[in-house]
């Protein structure tokens, strides 16, 4: 009995302590195995970007390429309404993506706000130069000397006409204008009233889309700022620009215009003044293709530089650029800067500019790109970002505020309430006091240019 | 004083509100005054400057034009409001055949998201295509108006669309009006009284309290229309219809000047809290409240 209970008690003691060692096996694998998985699993890369459809399609294959490259890092593609006011905010909050999808205009004050990381260190160790960009597209990521985003899928203006539309007013469909005089003498051909005097047709309409309308004085030699401390909005070049809107309204009647105005639908609409066959000639984005497409295919139409005062000029345009920040607080800035390094290696960046129907931001393209791309004047648009004149907006830290009144500004030309000579000095004067205290501002923190 | 146990059960279970209230509303409050004597761009840290962003207030005309036009938005469309869905509340308080399908069909409006109703408003006061024209066209042979791209008409536009909501104003109309006792309205019919007069005579002075509520619902509200322009004009054209809340989120979230966005906010504040004051003020000589 005893012997019994011995070994009773020693096949529990037994039992016990082959329990223990099974629990402290299992710990050991467990524990293992969880140190396995720590190390061997990806690091997530949290990435906000603002495209939907096609754009964001085009920019989910390119992440999703990047995770089947790789098993060290895992991009979280997210996609992102209002996407500025958002990164802001968590950016503020210390909780902001590892990457954002955000637009050159907002770099400077991102950039200014010390909300971004600088990328050139980045760029540095892992070999890259930027001058593997256009220039005019880096230097929309470039603020005080510093990169601090890089550029993904750009896009430049340029004049875009309706063959039909011209074919019908008896001139070449082949030939757009290439001076501003021309595109004068050929927009008035183009218009057509009913019996009532009413505006059916216009050949071309300066407030049409009314994105740019700041940039006018630049096909005209003029600019805004000297890049340093003058605003020179109202220089004669810029004066003479916004006189030539101005004669627009005049020629045709404020008031009639404005009617034949508010017949346009939204911008992405069958009702869009170019897509309706309302308007022959518009100035627009390399984007315009994928409208066409959409609402009116069957439309002909060619995309040329836009007009210019002097023809010396003739090849310029406006430039802009979606970019890729790391904003500051992320949490794997160094795995951010692997995707990014990825996006902007040749191929998957030539794979997302055609996904998106635009020109490649890099200097170096493949043969096969153009080919691929269904943008049949996509060569145009890259050529002109190319030119060494052509400009983006001006890289001021108050530009929203400067873009508001030049708009301000603008609408009161259009509408006869102002001579340009007035409005310009208007905007002049108060820009000059915001670019001043400006001044003093970097003055104060020791970082004038 | 001394709280008991079932007073500290009732604090538990409001527990959650006071931290919601105190987070979300309270230091928010608080700190926006702070921040309305900075230079604060969200992104970095504020830095005291005094009065500063007041002084560049009174120094910038933008700010003036967008309190201008919501001066003269509130000065119109408060008054006409008010009167609008007082008229209505009343012919929809008439014994008509028909009465709760007319009175939904009113409140419908009010139903509809902001955001659908500026754009379906935006074609109807299309100056081309817009069905407010042509009804103008037919009815009085007005000329098209170009509502929305010249400055006066986009702000009567706005007007106008105001009281396109004015649903939900209606319905308190109508339930005040069912308060008030029907041998008052049998005693001035005694004496005679025609319908205008029993309207003027016994319904308003009952319903005062009711008008005094919506009046100062109502100053509050207009001065703080803000989504219907965003959307229809965008503050345009040439600032006419730039409303001072619209100014007010521009400077926060598009120029990043939060501090001054604060400031603008309690002047704000400020105007509101006096007008209402004002309203309260007046209230006692023309607010009868029964029973005391």
């Amino acid at each position: 009995m005893a012997k019994r209970f011995k070994n009773a008690v020693g096949r529990g003691a037994e039992a016990k302590a082959r329990g223990v060692f099974r629990f402290a096996a299992l710990a050991c694998v467990a524990g293992a195995g969880w140190a396995t998985c720590a190390l061997a699993s990806p690091v997530e890369v949290t990435y906000w970007e603002k495209w939907t459809r096609f754009e964001g399609e085009a920019m989910k294959a390119v992440v999703d390429d990047f995770n089947r490259s790789q098993d060290k890092i895992f991009v979280r593609y997210v996609t992102m309404s209002n996407i500025v006011q958002k990164t802001l905010i968590a950016t503020a909050g210390g909780d902001p993506p590892d990457l954002a999808g955000l637009e050159d205009a907002n770099m400077v004050s991102f950039a200014d706000k010390n909300a971004l990381t600088e990328l050139d260190g980045y760029l540095k160790d892992a070999g890259i130069s930027p001058k593997i960009f256009i220039p005019v597209l880096l230097s929309r990521c470039t603020y005080r000397g510093k990169v601090w985003a890089v550029p993904t899928t750009p896009a430049t203006t340029a004049l875009h006409w309706n063959k039909t539309m011209f074919r019908r007013a008896g001139l070449d469909p082949e030939s757009p204008p290439r001076t501003i005089a021309e595109l004068d003498q050929m927009a008035e051909k183009l218009v057509i009233r009913d019996k009532s005097g009413k505006i059916l047709q216009m050949g071309f309409l300066p407030p049409e889309p009314g994105w740019w309308n700041w940039a006018w004085p630049c096909f005209f030699g003029g600019r805004l700022w000297d890049g340093k401390d003058k605003i020179t909005c109202d220089e004669p070049a810029c004066i003479e620009a916004y006189k030539w809107v101005q004669s627009y309204a005049r020629r045709y009647g404020a008031g009639p215009v404005q009617i034949f105005q508010s017949g346009f639908g939204n911008f992405a609409s069958p009702q869009n003044a170019f897509l309706a066959g309302r308007v022959a000639m518009v100035i627009q984005g390399v984007w315009m293709y994928n409208f066409i497409k959409e609402y009116s295919p069957e439309m002909q139409w060619g995309a040329a530089p836009f007009p210019v005062k002097y023809s010396k000029q003739y090849g310029i345009s406006h430039a802009e650029a979606d970019v890729l920040a790391i904003p500051r607080g992320a949490r794997h800035p160094k795995e951010a800067f692997e995707f990014m390094k990825y996006v902007i290696a040749q191929g998957p960046m030539e794979k997302l500019c055609i996904g998106q129907r635009k020109f490649s931001p890099l200097m170096k393209v493949s043969k096969a790109f153009y080919a691929m791309n269904p943008h049949p004047a996509l060569r145009l648009f890259a050529d002109v970002a190319r030119n060494p004149l052509t400009f983006g907006f001006p890289q001021l830290t108050f530009w929203e505020e400067f873009l508001d009144e030049m708009n301000f500004a603008f609408q009161k030309i259009w509408m006869l309430e102002v001579t340009p000579e007035q409005a310009m000095a208007d905007v002049k004067r108060k820009m000059q006091k915001r670019l001043d205290r400006e001044l003093r501002r970097l003055r104060r923190l020791g970082l004038e240019q | 004083m001394k709280i008991g146990k079932e007073g500290r059960w009732a604090l538990l279970f409001i527990t959650p509100w006071i931290i919601g209230f105190a987070v979300f509303m309270a230091y928010p409050v608080v700190v926006s005054f702070f921040y309305s004597f900075c230079d604060y761009s969200v992104l970095s840290k504020p830095v005291w400057i005094g009065l500063g962003n007041y002084r560049d207030l009174l120094d910038d005309d933008v700010f003036w034009i967008s309190l201008r036009n919501t001066a003269v938005f509130a000065v119109f469309s408060l008054p006409l409001g008010i009167l609008f869905s007082l008229a209505l509340a009343a012919l929809l308080h008439l014994c008509v055949i028909g009465k709760a399908t007319f009175r939904a069909i009113f409140f419908l409006p009010s139903l509809l998201p902001i955001v659908a109703n500026a754009i379906i408003w935006l074609w109807i006061f299309n100056g081309e295509y817009g069905l407010f024209n042509y009804f103008l066209k037919g009815v009085f042979a007005i000329q098209p108006v170009n509502w929305l791209g010249a400055p006066n008409p986009a702000m009567a536009a706005l007007i106008i669309l105001g009281l396109w909501g004015v649903g939900y104003s209606i319905v308190i109309f109508l339930a005040a009006f069912q308060e008030v006792p029907t041998e008052l309205y049998e005693a001035a019919e005694l004496d005679g009284a025609s319908h205008f007069g029993k309207f003027r005579h016994v319904t308003i002075p009952l319903i005062s309290p009711v008008l005094y509520f919506q009046l100062v619902m109502g100053i509050i509200g207009v001065l703080q229309v803000f989504a219907t322009p965003y959307i229809m004009t965008g503050g345009g054209p040439a600032r006419s219809t730039l409303f001072y809340t619209m100014y007010l989120y521009d400077n926060a979230f598009r120029f990043l000047r939060m501090g001054y966005a604060c400031a603008l906010a309690w002047i704000l504040f400020i105007i509101i809290v006096t007008l209402t004051w004002a309203a309260t003020r007046l209230s006692s000589r023309y607010v009868h409240y029964q029973g005391g």
